[in-house]
């Protein structure tokens, strides 16, 4: 199966779980995915390899990025018709607080959704949903029908 | 006119303060899971490699690398360049980075990335950073960042800081 029939047919289940079993880069920060009332929400599993501070300690900014933009891209082919994987055009990360040694939690909310371009602001927390430690604003190239 | 021994003087601690930036940078776990290598460390620059691994593959379908594995090799490098800036160490996080992607990176090759802090205020360092595969090659992505300087430990922006 391709990778784009394995998201819809995780879609088609219902099960957004499987959206991330078949992207090795996902398995490797520890990813997953669920549904909170209807919304999906992209969960970054602590794992000692993702710190970038070991002093305070925090996670690596960069895997806070990465966590960011895949939640984006899930929660894109979670909620709109694409006939191809959304490509990246662009990212802006913003660092709010630093993120400890836990659980992070991402959701991204479509903003705009064009036939070949689609915008997503991206908001990451660890504990607390009010208490947001990253946000990303986002475009990607997308292809939808008509 | 300087004498030799300032000058020698000069250059010796510009080598530990180098050196004490590029071990910060190797201190870090995930630039080690990423299997990052710390190529090469200038007054206000840095010079990683990001070696190609299946692990790091974003489309099982073609081997492209993820996006987040370039994010995360640009904020590491773009980092380390205002670390080989700053007169002393000092702690720093990332207040934002936006980074545009002009291509893919090509399966199989490793990623190149080189970071310049151009400009350091008191509170803030503003860093330029590039992606590619080798040098005079299109590059595959370019970043912009700012970072705090001097933050306090468990905390990343001062509450109200700006440049």
């Amino acid at each position: 199966m391709t990778i784009l029939g394995h998201i819809l047919a995780a879609r088609a289940a219902g099960e957004p779980g499987r959206l991330l079993a078949a992207i090795p880069y996902a398995q490797f920060l520890g990813m997953s995915a669920s549904l909170d009332s209807g919304e999906l929400v992209t969960t970054m599993r602590y794992a000692p390899h993702l710190i970038g501070n070991p002093a305070l300690p925090a996670l690596h900014g960069g895997t806070l990025g990465a966590l960011l933009e895949s939640a984006a891209v899930f929660s894109l082919l979670w909620a709109a018709e694409t006939a191809v994987l959304p490509k990246t055009i662009t990212i802006t990360v913003d660092y709010l607080r630093s993120a400890g040694p836990k659980d992070t939690h991402a959701r991204g909310i479509v903003t705009r959704l064009g036939r070949r371009v689609a915008a997503v602001r991206v908001e990451a927390w660890q504990d607390d949903r009010a208490h947001l430690c990253a946000t990303a604003t986002a475009h990607f190239l997308i292809k939808r029908e008509g | 006119m300087t004498a030799p021994e300032d000058e020698a003087a000069a250059a010796r601690r510009r080598d530990r303060r180098l050196a004490m930036a590029r071990a910060f940078a190797d201190n870090v776990p995930h630039n080690h899971a990423l299997g990052i290598v710390i190529e090469a460390m200038g007054d206000a620059t840095a010079r990683f490699r990001l070696p190609y691994a299946a692990k790091l593959i974003g489309n099982p379908e073609t081997g492209v690398l993820h996006g987040g594995a370039i994010t995360a090799l640009l904020d590491a490098c773009a980092g380390a360049a205002v670390f080989a800036a700053l007169p002393q160490l000092q702690p720093i996080a990332t207040l934002d980075l936006r980074i545009d992607y002009l291509r893919p990176a090509e399966p199989g090759r490793d990623v190149w990335a080189e970071a310049t802090c151009h400009h350091m205020s008191k509170n803030v360092a503003f860093v330029r950073a590039l992606a590619f595969h080798a040098d005079g090659e299109t590059p595959i992505a370019t970043a912009a960042g700012t970072f705090m300087i001097a933050t306090k430990l468990g905390t990343v922006a001062p509450r109200g800081g700006g440049a």
